[in-house]
């Protein structure tokens, strides 16, 4: 009875699961092996050719570096002012609630809403960085419209975007931590930076590694701001692994090389998980 | 989350707070354009005039209202649904031995990695073959069995004691009759943290519903906030604000609210 209980209890679910995610996941690696079809040639098995093209590909490689740059340029910042609004949040700080509140209010924001806001900024002449350097004499610069300013412009806002979010993995293992730690560093003498680096730093290590694994993979996933911001220009100089995939499919409608994409795209991200599983387990023997 | 840690120095709190301003400043700015005319959006002149009129035209420029209905009506079906499939197949990997039961919840631990939105090539190709494209149902559909819920319920109803079932059982209560009486009711802080991650969540999910969608019909805020404020529809800088400002005010003025709810949420679901 408890097999047929069981599974009566998880079809529902797991008809959608196969069916959304299972299935489609199967289906891009198969379409991954076959052309595009038209009206007049259709779809035909070509092996790796779709991947062959992708290894030819230049804006492939591009995206890819991109993902590379962006995850470089937003990760380990986004991380030490985790750490910090942590610390600091975690202190008696007069109006504590209301900075902690400041800190987390950009990951309730969609990044359609915060996209729409930092374009503003961003704009130039009119833009608010704009006027504000021009109160130095500074000159006016079309800062997405650069492809050397335009990734480092977005690295920006999403490290504003995502700092709140980590702050709150952080300032859940500092209130974890047993207060003695510090009392005895500071009957020892031991400087605030030092009792960091020393304690709370290697400390917060498990902390560190989950939320380095965790925002890699969003990284991947993280594009909404492009559709406002950039398009993915100048010249692919912001586009990301995703948001070509979705030009490829849905701008140039080549359905057969999107999947090709997306299987890299779904490697990655198993590879992550791989690496996730692991600390996992080894997080587990640390207790 | 405990009140801890040492008082902080004069230095450190006033770095702490001009962060805090920092963060803050373009949410506040959003807020100086959305209630100013045009002429004052980057004149910060406290004398500047105050003026709705922004809101007006936010309003009338886009379906606003039916973005909205999109949106809520959305939000509810998906968390509706589930509730009801995460509680069935919560309950099935906690309390039932069944055959397979390992590798299905394996399985069902892969959709944490591969969300709907990486796959949007072949969902839509279904959604299509479905006859789902442009309906909400079809936005909705990918996200009903979520991963995420059936692995917290799980958790959940596994610290349920074995005893309260079987006190249950002897009652003479069938086995929806004891998921519904005895792990429901106990499970009620974790449906509040689920549901306020994934009402955050739908509310503002992009990518999947602008490829699904092509009406306004059907589509939500965050889609019809992104046709509304491309620079090529040419509306001015105070209306982009307050469409923006309407679009998250429902999240915003909740989360204000249930603030440390928010963070305990959100950080359940950034664990698993």
């Amino acid at each position: 009875m408890k097999h047929v209980y069981g599974w009566l209890l998880l079809t529902p679910a797991a008809i959608l699961l196969v069916g959304f995610t299972h299935y489609p996941a199967a289906a891009t690696l198969v379409d991954s092996f076959f052309s595009t079809g038209t009206a007049i040639r259709p779809s035909r098995f070509i092996g790796f050719g779709n991947y062959a093209l992708l290894a030819e590909d230049p804006i492939f490689w591009k995206v890819l570096g991109n993902n590379l740059w962006f995850a470089l340029g937003t990760i380990p910042t986004s991380i030490a002012l985790a750490i910090l609004m942590a610390v600091w949040v975690n202190d008696r700080l007069p109006a504590r609630a209301l900075v902690r509140m400041a800190y987390f209010t950009p990951t309730v924001l969609p990044m359609i809403a915060v996209a729409n806001i930092w374009l503003f900024f961003y704009t130039p002449q009119i833009g608010l960085v704009d006027q504000f350097r021009a109160l130095f004499g500074a000159p006016s610069h079309n800062w997405l419209g650069d492809p050397g300013t335009v990734l480092a412009c977005l690295m920006v806002m999403v490290i504003w975007k995502e700092a709140g979010f980590f702050m709150i993995f952080y300032l859940a293992a500092l209130q974890s931590l047993p207060p003695e730690l510090e009392e005895a560093a500071k009957i020892e003498g031991a400087s605030r930076w030092h009792f960091f680096r020393r304690v709370m730093f290697p400390l917060l290590m498990p902390t560190t590694l989950f939320v380095l694994v965790n925002a890699t993979i969003n990284s991947f996933k993280l594009v909404d701001h492009l559709f406002i911001l950039t398009k993915g220009g100048p010249d692919n100089a912001s586009s990301l692994l995703l948001y070509y995939i979705y030009q490829v499919a849905f701008s140039f409608f080549d359905t057969a090389y999107a999947s090709t994409l997306t299987v890299v795209l779904l490697a990655l991200l198993a590879g992550l998980a791989l690496v996730q599983f692991h600390l996992v387990e080894k997080r587990v023997h640390y207790r | 989350m405990s009140p801890a840690g040492r008082r902080a120095s004069t230095l450190e709190t006033s770095a702490a707070w001009l962060l805090a301003l920092l963060w803050l400043a373009p949410l506040l700015y959003a807020f100086w354009a959305a209630f100013h005319p045009v002429e004052y959006a980057t004149r910060f002149n406290p004398l500047a005039p105050v003026t709705l009129a922004n809101f007006a035209k936010a309003w009338t420029y886009a379906p606003f209202a039916r973005h909205f209905l999109n949106t809520v009506m959305l939000v509810t079906m998906i968390l509706a649904a589930q509730l009801v499939l995460c509680t069935l197949a919560g309950y099935a990997f906690a309390r039932f031995d069944f055959a397979g039961r390992d590798i299905a919840f394996g399985l069902v631990l892969v959709q944490l990695l591969i969300m709907p939105e990486v796959l949007i090539v072949e969902n839509y190709r279904i959604m299509s073959r479905l006859g789902l494209v442009d309906t909400l149902l079809g936005i909705g559909l990918p996200y009903m069995a979520s991963a995420f819920g059936i692995f917290l319920l799980r958790q959940t109803f596994k610290t349920v004691p074995r005893e309260l079932e079987d006190a249950a059982r002897v009652e003479g209560c069938s086995v929806l009759g004891v998921l519904w009486r005895v792990y429901v009711p106990l499970a009620r802080p974790t449906y509040l943290a689920y549901g306020l991650v994934s009402v955050s969540y739908h509310w503002n999910n992009f990518l999947w519903p602008l490829i699904v969608t092509n009406t306004v019909e059907t589509r939500p805020l965050t889609v019809g906030l992104a046709i509304f404020g491309a620079p090529e529809s040419g509306v001015d800088w105070g209306v982009i604000s307050a469409g923006t400002l309407m679009a998250v005010a429902p999240l915003l003025v909740a989360f204000v609210l249930f603030q440390r709810q928010f963070m305990q949420s959100f950080m359940q679901a950034g664990i698993k």
